[in-house]
């Protein structure tokens, strides 16, 4: 098989390889927890300094945190509408800002310097289970969203210009995290494994282009997950007239 | 669990799905409302405050300037009726300045005209006055003459 001969040239890259942790009988990915921890840390600990001293006239740190409230609450607005987008702004934020501080800190802290048992640690959006998780996630809210804010008058919208429209509705419901799973898993994923492809062929200067467009390609994925989450909610919210 | 065996690893690979899938999705609803009380709400809170600080002066701003403008136009109307009420007064004071000027002329014309008349009549007797003294002396003297000539003779 073509991958295995892949594998066995580029061992050094252990793709596919985990360190597991056992708990009672459930097995999980450690090192996707360990850099979750790691970058949620540096999160929480940025986000508190810049919200330890609110003042009026923002300063430092709150400017930074003011721009990237406004610019969530435009994101959250332009695809929810006025009416509800308030109640789902955090769910939106924390999709982009998880997305995003897990692809950066991926891609910026040199993590293969730490050695682990088994496996390495990297991006936690390159592993399909967090992407899943957060997939099934925007599917249950937009669930939500559509049931509590028309009720059962939530799947007009499957029979919306006509009832021939009914399978695909369906079949969306289904593509949805699927696609906004894969899309994310594959960009990160593929990302890492370029540039370690080339970090192993040509250590030097040669993957610094790619590192920077794998920067760019994390921040638009990052933006592109909370855009459609954002949007299948306000498209389940909507109301048809 | 679901697991795909993927790049021939008996354990493992790309597509493993394990417990780590609801794990990681409770962290992000856990991180979720993390975020919302530590950054969302407080930076919300401050933003809209601001926010609504500035729609506020901008209100009141525009208020003060619609109440300046009415002021400056209600002046301006007093202003106006101020101006035709002195247009008024000063047509009128030159109206009864007219009319005393005119009054004041004619009372002196017909004092002029009466002062004259009298002052004919009074030359025209003192003439016929002196006129008939005039013949009465010429009588008197041609009667004088007469009488001498009759003497000498």
């Amino acid at each position: 098989m073509f991958f295995n001969s892949l594998l066995t040239n580029f061992a050094a890259l252990e793709v596919g390889q985990h360190l597991y942790w056992q708990i009672g009988n459930i097995r999980i990915h450690g090192q996707v927890f360990l850099t979750s921890w790691i970058l949620l840390g540096a999160l929480l600990v940025f986000i508190s300094l810049g919200t330890k001293k609110m003042e009026n006239d923002p300063k430092g740190l709150q400017n930074l945190l003011e721009f990237l409230w406004d610019y969530i609450r435009d994101l959250a607005r332009t695809q929810i509408g006025e009416k509800v987008y308030r109640d789902w702004m955090p769910f939106i934020g924390t999709l982009f800002l998880f997305v995003f501080v897990s692809n950066w800190g991926g891609a910026l802290i040199p993590w293969r310097l730490i050695k682990l048992p088994s496996g390495e640690l990297g991006a936690p959006t390159a592993d399909i289970n967090t992407t899943i998780a957060l997939a099934l996630l925007v599917s249950l809210s937009y669930f939500y969203a559509g049931l509590s804010n028309k009720g059962w008058r939530y799947f007009e919208y499957y029979v919306h210009p006509t009832p021939i429209m009914l399978p695909f509705k369906i079949l969306e419901d289904f593509t949805k995290p699927l696609s906004l799973s894969f899309r994310l898993f594959g960009n990160i994923l593929a990302d890492e494994l370029v540039v370690g492809v080339l970090v192993f062929l040509v250590p030097l200067i040669l993957p610094i282009p790619v590192m920077f467009l794998g920067l760019f390609t994390s921040a638009i994925q990052a933006l592109i997950f909370a855009t459609l989450a954002a949007y299948y909610i306000g498209e389940a919210v909507e109301e048809h007239h | 669990m679901l697991a795909f065996n993927f790049f021939g690893a008996t354990e493992g690979g790309l597509f493993d799905i394990n417990a780590t899938l609801p794990l990681m999705a409770i962290q992000v609803v856990a991180l979720t409302y993390i975020l919302n009380s530590l950054f969302f709400k407080p930076v919300g809170n401050v933003v809209e405050k601001r926010e609504k600080f500035v729609s506020n002066n901008i209100i009141e701003a525009k208020n003060k300037l619609s109440e300046v403008k009415k002021l400056e136009a209600d002046l301006l109307s007093q202003l106006q009726s101020a101006r035709t009420e002195a247009q008024r007064i000063v047509s009128e004071a030159e109206d009864e300045s007219d009319k005393l000027y005119k009054e004041a002329l004619e009372l002196a014309n017909n004092e002029a005209n009466a002062s004259k008349e009298k002052a004919r009549l009074e030359i025209e007797s003192q003439t016929s006055a002196a006129r008939d003294q005039l013949s009465k002396q010429a009588d008197d003297l041609s009667e004088l003459i007469v009488n001498r000539l009759i003497l000498e003779k």
